[in-house]
């Protein structure tokens, strides 16, 4: 259906050359034609991939009937994304094929099954054709005078005749090179490929090594003769991680997203690209408040989070940050919304008994469907992995608000900048499905002090609470304040906790002691407040109202 | 284990494919220079069959041919590929293991 309407409207535009010897007949004479961009049309159509995350830094696609240069490393993904985008073609009904120069076809099949995809089950339905051109050991080729892939250019066509393909994936144009000798024949001929490609009317992606994560584009200077589109596959060593990055160099005569975007391969999910740009853009805004599971919190923050904002909780080690998250999915499930909490500082046993001394009962909120856990070492995978697997998670769980102790867990898996990432990719996923959230971190320091979690995502966050302990007479309490709360009135007042169990109980704020924050308490006679406090009197009388103890 | 040899011929029959595409320079260039060293060299003893990959793309899937001219023996054993336009008659004998012999000696496909 499609391909016939492209080549109609190709035809059109293409200005017949004749540059190579060997043309052989009408069909082949054809392929080798040059094609000029149709100035009719002022934009290119592009061609929704399927793989989501991929349409949106390609702002809707890849070019349609064009081909696109997938450039990168050993290892950087090149297969994996070729078939992913047969696959994704296939699951939305376009057919496709794919010519293997490097792996068998076996063993092809048998690689992408981990992914998920049966291309056994896809090319007996019709949906796919191989073209194998892989390297046979067992035939022995002599090489005796000039010849052409006349050949391999009929069997592309006959695989996209047979099977009505609309998507070609060529893996690799470098494989070729290593088979025949005579070099400037095979790059004449790819490019004959990719001009056959075009007048067929199908979307191909071709891919291509490089040596090196920042050098030339590609090796044999392939990219010169398809390099309508290029985009490049990193997977970059940086502090002993590997990093996985795509970056769209150009499309001809289109728009896209610039810079790289980190990217992951999962199982049963294939390449996924985390657009980060993309989804700050897109996020709402709620004025709905929940409770954040604490009277005189809610009190503190005039009246709970908003439904779709990001808490950021710092504090030290032994704060009450644990306590305030159990706390806060504790006001979730009484109010019969779903949570989800992410640990990746305790075991799940560890967490169900704390919390059961404070007095939440986490199995029974699990067994009403109300809650799920999941524990699990932060360094069994790299963040951008994290991240998918927490988007999957919650796709899954559908949760009306989820917690994660702690971020600085995590910050040791990556490097700050996969950190900030992971950090904005959650932060707007969360946002994006109206998803109150609460995020920890633990502060380096016991008194005061930030740790690099905070800012490096302070921003990021709508509210920031404080827990910290503060020195006075010998005695180690706690304090909590409220220290930004997006779009809301707050309590600016330290105020004291304790912890017993019926969990955190709220109590006045540090009417007398100054630098808390900065760690280093001092104490101030209430003298010297008065006379502080008399400089504002205008202010006194709110000040005053809003001081006293929310719980008498 | 049983070779097929014509009944009072002492020569094997040499069963060759030649792929080509469509009716170009470089396949007539093929076909001819293929014609000649079969005449000079196999005394008639072959069978050649020409394939135009244009019209049958299935056979040159099913042989994986990718380059045009391929010349492949089927027989005698072992298989083999020539590809290219066969002007280098010396590497056309080697690749087809025919060693170039005055006229009236026997030809033999080498020992294997």
């Amino acid at each position: 259906m499609s391909p016939n309407t492209n080549k109609k409207a190709g035809s059109r535009s293409i200005k017949t050359g004749n540059k190579t010897i060997g043309r052989t007949s009408a069909e082949t004479s054809a392929a080798l034609t040059t094609t000029e961009t149709g100035s009719k049309k002022m934009s290119v159509e592009k061609l929704r991939t399927g793989i989501s995350s991929l349409d949106i830094i390609a702002k809707g696609g890849l070019p349609k009937t064009r081909t696109t240069l997938i450039s990168g490393t050993a290892g950087s993904g090149k297969t994996v994304f070729g078939i992913h985008f047969l696959a994704a073609g296939i699951e939305l009904g376009e057919p496709g094929v794919f010519v293997t120069f490097e792996e068998s076809v076996s063993d092809v099949k048998k690689n992408m099954h981990s992914f998920g995809w049966d291309l056994a089950k896809w090319e007996k339905e019709g949906m796919l054709a191989f073209v194998d051109a892989s390297p046979d050991p067992h035939i022995d080729t002599m090489e005796a005078g000039g010849f052409d892939l006349g050949a391999l250019v009929a069997r592309i066509e006959n695989a996209v005749k047979k099977v009505k393909a609309t998507r070609v994936t060529v893996d690799s144009l470098g494989a070729v090179f290593s088979q025949f000798s005579d070099q400037s024949m095979v790059r004449g001929e790819l490019f004959r490929i990719a001009s056959a490609l075009k007048l067929m009317g199908v979307t191909a992606v071709l891919t291509a090594e490089r040596t090196d994560d920042h050098g030339p584009v590609a090796r044999f200077g392939v990219e010169e003769f398809i390099a309508d589109n290029v985009m490049i596959l990193r997977n970059a060593l940086e502090d002993e991680t590997r990093r996985r990055t795509i970056e769209i160099l150009k499309f001809r005569g289109c728009d896209h997203q610039k810079g790289e975007y980190p990217f992951t391969i999962v199982p049963h999910g294939g390449v996924i690209v985390i657009p980060l740009s993309a989804m700050q853009l897109s996020m709402k805004s709620s004025d709905v408040r929940i409770s954040s599971g604490n009277l005189a919190l809610d009190e503190m923050t005039g009246g709970g989070f908003f439904r779709d904002s990001v808490t950021l909780l710092s504090g030290a080690t032994g704060t009450g940050k644990t306590l305030t998250v159990a706390q806060f999915l504790q006001g979730g499930t009484e109010a019969g919304e779903k949570c989800l909490l992410l640990a990746f500082e305790e075991s799940r046993d560890q967490l169900v008994r704390n919390a059961k001394g404070w007095g939440f009962d986490f199995e029974k909120m699990e067994e009403k469907g109300l809650l799920r856990v999941v524990c699990d070492y932060p360094d069994v995978q790299g963040l951008e992995d994290w991240l998918v697997t927490i988007q999957s998670i919650i796709n899954d769980f559908r949760p009306q608000r989820v917690a994660l102790d702690s971020l600085s867990a995590l910050e040791n898996v990556g490097t700050v900048k996969a950190f900030r990432e992971f950090v904005i990719g959650l932060t707007s996923f969360i946002k994006h499905q109206e998803i109150t959230g609460m995020f920890t971190s633990t502060t380096g320091s016991l008194m005061g002090g930030d740790s690099i979690t905070e800012s490096h995502i302070s921003t990021l966050t709508d509210s920031i609470i404080l827990l910290r302990y503060v020195e006075m007479f010998g005695d180690m309490k706690r304090g909590l304040t409220v220290l930004k709360m997006r779009g809301s009135w707050h309590d600016k007042a330290i105020r004291e906790f304790t912890i017993d169990k019926g969990g955190m109980q709220m109590g006045r704020p540090f009417r007398n002691v100054t630098g808390i924050l900065s760690g280093s308490p001092v104490h101030v006679s209430p003298a010297d407040i008065e006379r502080v406090w008399r400089q504002f009197d205008s202010d006194v009388g709110d000040r005053r109202q809003v001081d006293k103890p929310s719980r008498s | 284990m049983h070779e097929p040899h014509e009944a009072g011929g002492i020569l094997s029959k040499y069963l060759l494919t030649l792929y080509v595409t469509g009716t170009s320079p470089r396949a007539q260039i093929a076909i001819s220079n293929l014609e000649r060293i079969c005449q000079q060299e196999l005394q008639g003893q072959y069978e050649l069959e020409i394939i135009d990959v244009l019209e049958h793309p299935q056979r040159a899937e099913d042989e994986k041919i990718l380059a045009t001219p391929t010349l492949i023996k089927q027989l005698p054993p072992p298989l083999r590929r020539v590809i290219g336009d066969l002007s280098d008659k010396a590497k056309v004998l080697l690749g087809l293991e025919v060693r170039p012999q005055p006229a009236g000696s026997t030809t033999r496909p080498s020992a294997t």
